[in-house]
């Protein structure tokens, strides 16, 4: 007997509204059960990337290609939609729904900005430095490692919209906070990634 | 949290407006575990099957030397696709299938944790399964080897065999994990009440290990099957040498999901066998707390060895001394196993229906397997035996004399609470005896072919080389496994026909809670939770003199998750996407092919496919419906 659930039914919600229900906490549990997994997925391309890095095949190199500003201001903003995505799981935990849809919003449009940098780093790299995933072992590795973090940022993006869009129609019930939990959840997981990515890809690239 | 999930008690308005099918629709929408495992068993066996006939065929060809049975190429699309089918389509699917039908019922749960996502497990395995074999009838199967080893799979393999290889393993293996991620919830959060970890039978435990292991190694071949199909349709350069890339990169990501994937084979196996032989030797386990231990260590340890695979490959004497070194230490835990189970026989009451002969028979079977095991982890001797079919006689001996072998005994042991039949212990008898002897004919005598220099994976061999009387034992031991199966096909035919009468406790020695509820269980499973009051929870109740479990809570209304066809759809979206993939860069004769596959468009929309079922099951939230306590009573009653 979960009291909390019964709570819900008087209209109330508990404190933690993700964890009122058994789907609730399974849903959590499975998915950083989840993101251990992804950690393996993100580590075997680190670990090809880290192999074929110096494989440049005539093509650029690291050092010559990366462009550190840019890199650290898409680093700046997605740490800081991490922060917003926070703000937004404490105005959950207040029941402030107002409050959690903006600042889901303001994630959101973090995350499009980031995205905006990553395509036009790409298409620089591309279309002036000709450097495409058909370059070299290094080129492959690069698209394929910040490739798949770009489409992690895009499908959280477009995850995270569909979730305000249900927070308007629905609102915060103990079916909605889980999925917006699970959700801060990943999106965090690929802030630490991307973390990793400007240590290893873009700062390695360039002194090392 | 392991309490039980007492759900739709507080819910006001219970929903039974929830449609429900039946016939194919009711398969195709199912999201009820019990189901699910049937469907993985048909499945599984047909892909068995398959895998089956391609090993005859292959034993057939090298029956004689010299032998124009089937070309080379054929050959080799024949091993690639015997042992990729037998491993990711045949014996995990099988494997699951007895997870599901049993792991649920042990451990006292109404259901799974996700019983929607268990369901999109089975359909994205079937349809990755399909796909992949689809290859023999659309210009050729993989041919490079299961272990599709680059550059003879990147840049010496011209046709699209190798394109269904790595997108129908991708899309199988994407199924795999889900099931693993839902049989780890499962485990960790719908015990039953007093169902500790110390206390939950062995085949959950060795499942739950199993699981965790699903989990941290098929997103390595994830990865390493799109670093593969990058370099072969986008023409990346990952393991092409002339642009820089590594050829090594793939043994290695390989067999770091690969060496694990043998332990997610067998360790479920090991569950099964310490099931079986408590319940027919009437006595607990003995070393439960060993088991578990060593079923912890033999998992760990799995990935700490990846590289004995790659000994010839020349990683240096450092590398490959501690590789030798880990992979030998794995022979102390199951060493462990082997004695827990020849102890918990000892002084027994031994009784030796078909699934115990299964599971003796697999002792001194695995036990072989072992041996040969340590002898090929030395690496120095490991250049003598590699490529040889010493090593094929090796894991045929831990696969199918060790999971296999496992598989058949639990097949035999839970047919009755699947399907509510005893299968008949004459044919069984049958089955185990000619599947046993075939099996020692066709891969014993391989050990001795591998010594002499026979290399595996060749297509034919010169005479006099002592290789011909070996071979034409081999083939004949081949066709008499063959017979086996055949022969346990006959009993699941036989058994279907006779009346659905049987008892709960069909062994009558029943001791884990699956044995307590009817064959085969209601929806529900459990129309009270049973509360569990020590190890082998129902044979303790009965020891008591109680003839059915403790409830833990009074008969109530019991929620039900709603059937979905969306997991159907979504796979099938995977399947076009993947057919998409394929084919982008085909030359194609007809021009609104190449309209269409070229300009991604059926990539497009089978992601379209798939991705808008994933929006619709987001948007609509699943009441589910509620089974009332009348209900219950008639379903007792019918």
């Amino acid at each position: 007997m979960t009291s909390a659930h019964a709570e819900h039914v008087n209209g109330e919600l508990p404190h933690e509204p993700e964890k009122a229900t058994l789907e609730g906490r399974n849903k959590t549990l499975g998915f950083w059960l989840f993101l251990g997994g992804e950690a393996v997925l993100f580590g075997t391309l680190f670990a090809t990337f880290l192999a074929l890095r110096n494989s440049n095949n005539d093509g650029p190199t690291a050092a010559e290609l990366f462009s550190l500003p840019i890199t650290a201001i898409a680093t700046a903003i997605l740490l800081v939609s991490s922060l917003t995505s926070v703000f937004a799981i404490q105005a959950m935990h207040r029941h402030n729904l107002q409050s959690l849809k903006t600042w889901l919003i303001v994630t959101v449009v973090l995350g499009l900005g980031f995205l905006g940098l990553e395509i036009y780093e790409f298409y620089e790299y591309v279309v002036h430095e000709s450097f495409g995933l058909t370059t070299s072992a290094f080129s492959s590795a690069f698209y394929t490692l910040v490739g798949f973090h770009g489409a992690h940022v895009a499908f959280g993006v477009v995850w995270i919209s569909l979730l305000i869009a249900q927070l308007y129609r629905k609102g915060l019930t103990v079916v909605t906070a889980p999925k917006v939990y699970v959700s801060a959840m990943y999106w965090h997981f690929i802030d630490v990634v991307w973390v990793f990515i400007f240590s290893v890809v873009y700062l390695l690239g360039k002194v090392g | 949290m392991a309490q039980a999930q007492a759900q739709g008690h507080v819910h006001g308005d219970h929903h039974h407006s929830v449609k429900r099918y039946t016939g194919i629709m009711d398969w195709l929408t199912t999201v009820d575990h019990k189901k699910i495992g049937i469907l993985y068993l048909l499945a599984g066996g047909f892909f068995f099957g398959i895998g089956g006939i391609e090993a005859i065929l292959i034993r057939l060809q090298l029956i004689k030397p010299m032998n124009n049975f089937v070309s080379a190429q054929v050959f080799n699309e024949l091993i690639t696709m015997h042992g990729t089918t037998m491993i990711f389509l045949g014996v995990m699917p099988i494997i699951f299938a007895l997870m599901n039908a049993v792991i649920p019922l042990q451990i006292g749960a109404r259901d799974v944790a996700f019983p929607f996502l268990n369901s999109l497990g089975f359909w994205t395995f079937l349809f990755g399964g399909i796909l992949l074999n689809l290859s023999w009838v659309m210009g050729g199967a993989p041919d490079a080897g299961w272990t599709a080893y680059t550059p003879l799979s990147s840049e010496y393999s011209n046709s699209h065999g190798v394109d269904f290889y790595t997108i129908g393993l991708q899309i199988a293996g994407l199924g795999t994990l889900i099931g693993g991620i839902n049989f780890l919830v499962t485990i960790i959060t719908m015990r039953a009440p007093g169902m500790s970890y110390m206390r939950m039978p062995m085949f959950t435990w060795a499942s739950f290990i199993t699981s965790a292991m699903i989990l941290f190694a098929f997103p390595a071949i994830t990865v390493g099957l799109v670093l593969l199909s990058f370099d072969r349709i986008l023409g990346a350069n990952f393991f092409d040498v002339a642009a820089g890339g590594n050829p090594v990169l793939w043994q290695h990501i390989f067999w770091i999901f690969g060496h694990p994937e043998v332990y997610i084979l067998i360790l479920p196996a090991f569950g099964i066998i310490s099931e079986v032989i408590p319940t027919f030797a009437r006595k607990r386990l003995f070393g439960y707390s060993s088991m578990v231990f060593a079923t912890i260590l033999i998992a760990f340890l799995g990935f700490m060895v990846w590289a004995h695979h790659m000994f010839t490959t020349g990683l240096g004497p450092v590398a490959n001394a501690l590789f030798s070194i880990a992979t030998m230490l794995i022979a102390v835990p199951t060493g462990i196993k082997i004695f827990n189970w020849l102890f918990t026989m000892w002084g027994g009451q031994i009784t030796f229906t078909s699934s115990n002969l299964f599971a003796i028979g697999f002792i001194p079977t695995f036990v072989m397997g072992g041996v040969t095991g340590v002898m090929l982890a030395s690496a120095p001797a490991d250049y003598q035996y590699h490529d040889t079919y010493f090593v094929v006689a090796h894991f045929h001996y831990v696969i199918v004399g060790g999971l296999v072998f496992g598989l058949l005994s639990g097949l035999h042991y839970w047919w009755p609470k699947m399907f509510g039949r005893m299968l008949s212990e004459p044919i069984g008898k049958w089955t185990f005896w000619t599947f046993c002897i075939g099996f020692h004919l066709t891969f014993f005598v391989q050990h001795f072919l591998g010594l002499l220099g026979m290399q595996r994976r060749i297509v034919s061999y010169l005479p006099h080389q002592n290789f011909d009387t070996m071979n034409l034992i081999s083939t004949i031991g081949a066709l008499l496994m063959g017979v086996g199966i055949l022969l346990f096909l006959y009993n699941i035919v036989v058994t279907s026909m006779k009346p659905m009468n049987a008892a709960a406790d069909a062994w009558e020695d029943g001791r884990t809670l699956e044995w307590s509820i009817p064959s085969p269980p209601p929806e529900y499973n459990f129309k009270q939770t049973p509360l569990v009051r020590g190890i082998d929870a129902f044979w303790k109740e009965k020891m008591a003199g109680n003839k059915a479990m403790t409830p833990a809570e009074p008969v109530g209304s019991i929620h039900m998750p709603s059937p979905s066809i969306l997991p159907f759809v979504m796979s099938l979206g995977l399947f076009i996407a993947g057919l998409g993939f394929m084919f982008s860069r085909e030359d194609f004769s007809n021009s609104f092919m190449s309209f269409i596959f070229n300009n991604y468009l059926v990539l497009i929309i089978g992601l379209m496919i798939t991705f808008g079922a994933m929006i619709t099951r987001s948007l609509i939230d699943d009441p589910g419906y509620h089974i009332e306590p009348e209900e219950q009573e008639e379903e007792v009653r019918a």
